[in-house]
């Protein structure tokens, strides 16, 4: 499987086999469970002092669950599809053996009461967490700069960032530290950091995968991803974790088919490249890399045209209006009443609230509080949120036309390739990161970050390919199909 | 250009259950001012005709049989995770 090539010391490249070989050597008991663990964990204990891609690992429960999977295997029981296959968790998911903070002072040293379904569906079939990865607190951000526990580095270079806001699950996975992590996808989260890192990086279609038990950003194009060095990686993990989940009830219905049975054939399939996607504020060496990618799709034989969505242009103002606003409601449940952080003596419960929140919450959740507060208050309700409520209808609309032509869309991930780290200091040139990003999850289409290319300096750059919504399974295929041509 | 006041944030902060030093209060008012020029684009697009999309999910209500499921969480569970209690009940500062 193509993956991304190493450039320097902290690149495991291929450190493990796919998941479904992990699993197969579990279960026959050729490389164990807890040998996996121990592996995942000494990679860790190597890399991440200068990565800082993980806050914690779950060592102890991840041990004794290796050590619990080996001993049924050795039973003669079924150990499921992902028996001892180890992974990282995005620390805005609650699972147990370690602390949930979300990288934010507000959730330090919060200890999960139960598990997040994903998690629990993941450990059902055998898959051990190992560790909790670092991400912008409350996952507000494009660079994983805005966490109260360190700046994670990006492995290409420790230099530049890692992206984000799911930059330590990508850069665990680009480091070896695990076969896949989970990744939360808001307004590009798992894409822009699997573009910077060189991982695969999918977000589903809005509803696939439960969200219960992950911390809530913005419910409305909230979802949970894989990243992984491979397609089918992405595509067997999602095929455990999609689905109805009677806790969550936004989930849809899941392909009736497995996510892992897709073509790869591109023959008579049309493919819209979106002129919107290459603004000229677009890196040249990016839209270059990409451009070469589109010319492969034509080898494989299908069919590429240009498509344009003049909406686009209007996404990242509508997603900086409806997001700060869900926000805003759902940081209200920190209040210092109810989770960890409480101001020492408050003067009166109303003291409590305002100090817990001013003490606990960063700049940035801040900033989009009071940002949500405004678009929602009555003067600027019609003006701002309702505006942009509009104008995600009328993207939905262009893009819904378009997919009645074209079967996938194509362009950049990000702007640019991983950027220097402390380079994009105000708010709005970070936020700009997102340009590429945000239409597909006010729309709730499912899209992948392919590790295609590479700058002349080594940086990873990715290409990312979109669909319909719930054609999740479709988009893996043509993903693969890509991989291997470009490879 | 969106002009915000000192009083707008310190309104907003109000809003937000936040409280801002002097130098908090200048920096978000030139940032919310910022991603407010950046986000004044939307006011050129024309939506007439338009419904507003609240969600994207394709589902309406989602409804299930009124009966007593078990709960992922037990309360005892939640309740040692507060920062006060007093036995079942959440301990908050006096209120007036």
């Amino acid at each position: 499987m193509p993956t991304a090539k190493p450039t320097d010391d902290n690149l495991v490249s291929r450190a493990w086999p796919c998941v479904t070989d992990i699993a197969a050597e579990a279960a026959s008991g050729t490389v164990t469970a807890t040998e996996n663990v121990k592996k995942a964990l000494q990679i860790i204990a190597d890399k991440n002092p200068d990565i800082q891609a993980i806050i914690t690992t779950t060592e102890e429960r991840a041990l004794q669950r290796a050590l619990a999977i080996d001993a049924a295997i050795k039973n003669g029981e079924s150990a499921g599809r992902l028996a001892g296959v180890p992974f990282i968790a995005k620390d805005n998911m609650l699972a147990f053996g370690a602390d949930t903070t979300a990288a934010s002072n507000m959730l330090a040293g919060f200890d999960a009461p139960y598990q997040a379904t994903v998690i629990e569906r993941l450990e059902a079939e055998g898959a051990i967490c190992v560790a909790k990865a670092n991400l912008d607190a409350f996952a507000h951000g494009a660079s994983t700069e805005n966490s109260d526990f360190g700046v994670t580095k990006n492995p290409h270079d420790t230099s530049t960032v890692a992206g984000g806001s799911s930059g330590g699950s990508a850069a665990s996975v680009a480091a070896g530290m695990a076969p896949f992590a989970l990744g939360t996808d808001t307004g590009g989260s798992i894409r822009q950091p699997a573009s910077f890192c060189g991982v695969v990086g999918y977000k589903p279609t809005y509803g696939l995968n439960s969200r219960f038990g992950v911390v809530a950003m913005a419910s409305s194009t909230d979802t949970i991803g894989v990243l992984a060095q491979s397609i089918d990686d992405v595509a067997i993990v999602n095929d455990v974790i999609s689905g109805v989940d009677p806790s969550d009830g936004t989930t849809i219905n899941r392909d009736t088919v497995t996510y892992t049975d897709y073509s790869t054939s591109l023959k008579g399939k049309k493919i819209g490249v979106i002129k919107e996607y290459f603004p000229k504020e677009l890196d040249p060496v990016v839209a270059q890399d990409v451009s070469r990618h589109i010319d492969k799709l034509t080898e494989l034989g299908a069919e590429i045209t240009e498509v344009t969505l003049p909406s686009v242009a209007a996404a990242l103002a509508t997603y900086y209006i409806i997001v700060p606003a869900e926000v805003s409601s759902n940081l209200a449940r920190h209040d210092g009443q109810r989770f960890q952080f409480s101001a020492e003596t408050p003067s009166s419960l109303q003291d409590s609230y305002v100090r817990s929140r001013s003490e606990g919450f960063g700049a940035e959740a801040k900033r989009r509080i009071m940002m949500g507060a405004h678009v929602l208050s009555s003067g600027y309700y019609d003006a701002y949120y309702n505006k942009a409520l509009l104008v995600r209808t009328k993207l939905i609309q262009e893009f819904d036309a378009v997919l009645q032509d074209v079967d996938f869309l194509i362009g950049p991930v990000a702007p640019n390739p991983a950027f220097k780290i402390g380079e994009n200091e105000d708010p709005v040139s970070m936020y700009l990161q997102d340009i590429l990003t945000v239409s597909v999850n006010l729309t709730g289409m499912p899209a992948v970050s392919l590790p295609l290319g590479t700058t002349p300096d080594g940086l990873p750059i990715g290409t990312q390919l979109m669909a319909q919504r719930n054609d999740d399974r479709a988009l893996f295929g043509a993903a693969q199909a890509l991989m291997e041509a470009s490879a | 250009m969106s002009k915000l006041t000192r009083e707008d944030v310190l309104k907003l902060a109000r809003l937000s259950s936040l409280t801002l030093s002097d130098d908090e209060v200048e920096q978000y008012r030139t940032e919310l001012a910022s991603i407010l020029d950046y986000v004044d684009q939307l006011k050129a697009v024309d939506v007439d005709g338009l419904k507003p999309t609240y969600q994207v999910s394709g589902l309406t209500n989602s409804m299930r049989e009124d009966t007593v499921q078990p709960a992922k969480a037990d309360a005892e569970k939640l309740l040692e995770r507060l920062p006060s209690r007093d036995d079942r009940y959440i301990r908050v500062g006096r209120m007036i």
